[in-house]
C-alpha cells in the first residue's frame, strides 16, 4: 500500500510539471484556436535561463523568475513576429499551425548552435537541498514539495489574473467572441500578447520544475513533455482550464501507474491511448464544453 | 540590373549542380578499382583515410576524444606510412545511425576515402560497417563495443571491419566476477536502454555470468532513449533492496539514472561499462562507484606511460580510454597501409587481419578471426574530484 501511494506521488510530480505547460497550451488556444507547437521549446528555453542563473550563483526563486521574465517576452516576439502577422492577413488556421512547427523547429535548431545554448547536454545543479521524509511509509523527497508547492501557486496566481482582474476579465471575454469584445472597446492584440506572455512564463516555470526532478537539460528537452502537455490539454478539454489540470494529473498518474506495475516499455502508449479512448467517448475532452459550431 | 543577377545565379547553380552529379560516379568507381588510385600517381602517392566520430550531440565527448587520438597518431607519423602521404577527411555523425551512414557514403563516394576510423559507439558503427563492407573500405572503430560491429547477424564475418577494443560480452563478464568476487554481492538489479545493442548486450552478458556464479538479478528493468523519468522504476527496484545496481548505459543516462537512485534512497555500489568514461559524466552522483574500461591512464606499463606524457604535451589533459583506442586503432590502419604499401583496399584489409603481436597503448594486439583483438580489461573507480582510481585488471 505504501509502495502504491508512493507511485501515485511520483506521478503527481510528474503530472504537475505537465500542468503547467499544459495550461499555457489551452490559454492560447482558447484565444486564439492555435495549438501554439513551439510552446514545448519556451520550455527548454526556460530551463536553460534559469541554468545560466543557477551556475552563476543566484538564488534560486531569483534565477526562475528571471526564466518566467525572459520567456514572457520571448512568448510576446513570438507572437508578434509569427502568428500576429497571419492573424491580420486573414490567414487560415493550418497556416498558423504549421508557423507554430516553423518556430518550434527554429527555437530547437537556434538553441543548438554553439553561439546560443550548444548541442550538449548540461547537468542541472540542484536547487534545494536533496532530502527525503518518511509520512505514513510514504518517502517524499524535498523535489516533489518544490514541484506541487510551486505549481499549486502558480495555478493559484492565474486563478485570481483570470477571474478577479480586468485584463483576466478581457482574456475571458476575448476567448468567448473575438469580434465582440473589440466592439466593446478590448485591446484584442494587447489581451492576446498577455495570454502568450502569462502562458510562457509558466512554460518556463514548468522547464525549471522539469529540470530539478530530472536533472539534465538540453535544447531538444521541450519535445517529449511539450507533446505530452498538449495530450494532457486535450484529454482535459482543450480551452479549458481546470480541464488542463485534471488531465495533466491523469497523465501522469497514467504514466507512472504503467511503468510501475505494468511495463515501462508502454508507459507512452498508455497515456496516449487513455486519449484516444477519452476522445471517442467525449470528444470535446473531460471538461471541454462542446458547443455549438460558430459560423 | 536585378534579373540579370537572379539569371546569372540560376546559371552558376545550375553548372555548380552538373558538376556536383558528374563528380559523384566518377569517384564512387574508385574504392573497387584499385588502379585509379595509383595510376594517377605522378610520384607523390596519397591515400585518403576518414574519421567518422560524433563531435556533437549526447556522445560528444566521446568523438571529440577520439579525434585527438586520431589527430595525435596522424601527427607523429608525419601525415605518412611508408611512402605513402595521408590526407584525413573527418566528419561528424553526431551519435546518430542516419547521419553516420551518409557521412560514410559521402566519404566513400565522392571523397574517395581507402580506409575509416570510427564510429564510436555501437549504435552507430554497425550500419556504419555495412557501408564500409559492401564497398570493400577496411574499417577500424576504436571504441564500438557491440559484438555485431564486425559479425552479420548470422553469425558471418564483415570482413573489412575490425576494431581496438575488447566485447560487450567480455565486459558484461568481467564486471559480474568482479561483484561477485571484489565486492561480495549477492543480488543485483540491471537498467538497460532497450534501443541501444551497447546496453543490452553488456546487460545479457553480465546476467549470464552474474547468475553463473551463484548471483541473482532481482530486477531486469528497459527504458527507452528519451526517458527521463525513473522514480516509478526506482521506487519499486528500491523495494527489492539489490545489493548493487549494473547501469551500463553513457554518461547522460548514467548520470540522471543514478540521481534518480538516490533520489528514492538506493544508495548500493553501481557499476557499469566503457560508456562512463568521460569528463562529462556527473562525478559527484557517481563518485565511489565502478566500471570497466579499456585502459587507464595510471596503468603503470610503460606503452601507457609514454602515450599519456606525449597526449598531454599536446592536449594539457590526460587522455581517456576513447583517445587512447582511437589512437590505436589509426595506428594499426598506418601499419597495414605500410605494410601493403598500396592503396588496394583488399591489401590493407589483408595486412590489418595478417598483424601479429602489433605494440599498442592498449596492449599488444592480434585479431581473432572474427576481427576483434585479444586483451585484457581494467576496472577503474570513480572520484568526486573529477578523476578515475586504478583498480585493478582482468584478463580474458
Amino acid at each position: 500500500m505504501g509502495q502504491l501511494l508512493e507511485q501515485v506521488v511520483n506521478g503527481l510530480q510528474l503530472g504537475f510539471v505537465y500542468a503547467l505547460i499544459a495550461v499555457g497550451y489551452t490559454m492560447v488556444y482558447g484565444i486564439i484556436k492555435l495549438i501554439n507547437f513551439a510552446h514545448g521549446d519556451v520550455i527548454m528555453v526556460g530551463a536553460f535561463v534559469t541554468f545560466f542563473g543557477l551556475v552563476r550563483g543566484i538564488p534560486w526563486p531569483v534565477a526562475i523568475l528571471i526564466g518566467m521574465i525572459v520567456c514572457a517576452v520571448l512568448g510576446v516576439v513570438i507572437e508578434r513576429l509569427a502568428y500576429r502577422p497571419l492573424r491580420e492577413k486573414g490567414a487560415p488556421r493550418i497556416a498558423a499551425l504549421i508557423t507554430a512547427i516553423g518556430v518550434s523547429l527554429f527555437l530547437e535548431n537556434f538553441a543548438s548552435l554553439r553561439i546560443a545554448f550548444g548541442p550538449d547536454f548540461r547537468q542541472f545543479p540542484a536547487m534545494v537541498t536533496r532530502a527525503q521524509w518518511n509520512i505514513f511509509g510514504v518517502t517524499i523527497s524535498s523535489i516533489q514539495v518544490l514541484i506541487v508547492s510551486i505549481t499549486i501557486l502558480l495555478v493559484l496566481i492565474l486563478q485570481v489574473v483570470v477571474y478577479r482582474t480586468k485584463i483576466g476579465k478581457a482574456m475571458r471575454a476575448v476567448s468567448m467572441d473575438m469580434d465582440a469584445a473589440r466592439l466593446m472597446g478590448i485591446n484584442v492584440n494587447m489581451v492576446i500578447a498577455f495570454t502568450f506572455a502569462i502562458g510562457s512564463a509558466l512554460a518556463a516555470a514548468a522547464g525549471a520544475l522539469w529540470a530539478a526532478a530530472y536533472p539534465q537539460i538540453w535544447p531538444y528537452m521541450g519535445i517529449m513533455p511539450g507533446l505530452k502537455a498538449f495530450t494532457a490539454a486535450v484529454l482535459g478539454g482543450i480551452g479549458s482550464i481546470p480541464g488542463a489540470l485534471l488531465g495533466a494529473v491523469l497523465m501522469g498518474q497514467a504514466e507512472v501507474l504503467t511503468a510501475a506495475y505494468l511495463t515501462t516499455d508502454f508507459k507512452d502508449a498508455v497515456a496516449f491511448a487513455m486519449l484516444i479512448l477519452v476522445l471517442l467517448i467525449r470528444p470535446a475532452g473531460l471538461l471541454g464544453k462542446a458547443g455549438p459550431e460558430k459560423v | 540590373m536585378k534579373r540579370l543577377l537572379v539569371g546569372l545565379l540560376a546559371v552558376s547553380m545550375l553548372v555548380l549542380a552538373a558538376c556536383g552529379g558528374t563528380q559523384a560516379p566518377g569517384s564512387s568507381s574508385g574504392p573497387t578499382s584499385s588502379s585509379s588510385g595509383t595510376g594517377s600517381g605522378s610520384g607523390d602517392k596519397v591515400i585518403k583515410i576518414g574519421l567518422i566520430a560524433p563531435l556533437t550531440g549526447n556522445v560528444k565527448t566521446f568523438g571529440e576524444s577520439s579525434k585527438k587520438g586520431f589527430d595525435l597518431a596522424l601527427e607523429q607519423a608525419g601525415y605518412k606510412a611508408g611512402d605513402w602521404t595521408i590526407e584525413a577527411v573527418s566528419g561528424d555523425d553526431k551519435g546518430d545511425s542516419t547521419e553516420g551512414v551518409n557521412l560514410a557514403t559521402r566519404m566513400i563516394t565522392q571523397d574517395g576515402v581507402k580506409a575509416i576510423i570510427g564510429s564510436v559507439t555501437s549504435g552507430v558503427t554497425i550500419p556504419v560497417g555495412l557501408v564500409a563492407n559492401e564497398n570493400k573500405i577496411p574499417m577500424i572503430t576504436g571504441t564500438a563495443t557491440a559484438e555485431g560491429v564486425t559479425v552479420h547477424e548470422d553469425g558471418t564475418r564483415k570482413e573489412f571491419v575490425f576494431r581496438a577494443c575488447f566485447i560487450d560480452p567480455f565486459q558484461g563478464q568481467v564486471a559480474a566476477r568482479f561483484a561477485l568476487e571484489d565486492l561480495g554481492v549477492k543480488t543485483a538489479a540491471v537498467f538497460y536502454d532497450k534501443g541501444n545493442p551497447y546496453t543490452v548486450g553488456l546487460a545479457e552478458a553480465f546476467r549470464a555470468e552474474f547468475e553463473a556464479g551463484g548471483g541473482q538479478i532481482v530486477a531486469w528493468e528497459s527504458y527507452a532513449e528519451a526517458d527521463t523519468d525513473f522514480s516509478a522504476v526506482m521506487t519499486n527496484v528500491a523495494a527489492l533492496q539489490p545489493e548493487m545496481l549494473y547501469l551500463p548505459d553513457y554518461y547522460n543516462k548514467v548520470s540522471l539514472l543514478a540521481k534518480a537512485a538516490k533520489e528514492k534512497g538506493l544508495d548500493v555500489p553501481m557499476l557499469g561499462g566503457d560508456g562512463w568514461d568521460s569528463e562529462d559524466l556527473d562525478f559527484e552522483a557517481l563518485a565511489g562507484n565502478y566500471f570497466t574500461a579499456h585502459y587507464s591512464a595510471d596503468d603503470p606499463s610503460p606503452a601507457v606511460q609514454k602515450f599519456v606524457q606525449e597526449f598531454e604535451a599536446k592536449y594539457g589533459h590526460k587522455p581517456d580510454s576513447f583517445a587512447a583506442l582511437t589512437y590505436d586503432a589509426t595506428n594499426i590502419l598506418l601499419e597495414a597501409i605500410r605494410q601493403a604499401n598500396t592503396d588496394d583496399t583488399d591489401a590493407i584489409r589483408k595486412a590489418i587481419q595478417d598483424l601479429s603481436g602489433f605494440q599498442a597503448v592498449g596492449g599488444s594486439i592480434s585479431f581473432d578471426d572474427k576481427g576483434n583483438p585479444i586483451k585484457a580489461a581494467t576496472i577503474l573507480k570513480v572520484s568526486a574530484d573529477k578523476s578515475y582510481e586504478f583498480v585493478t585488471t582482468v584478463n580474458p
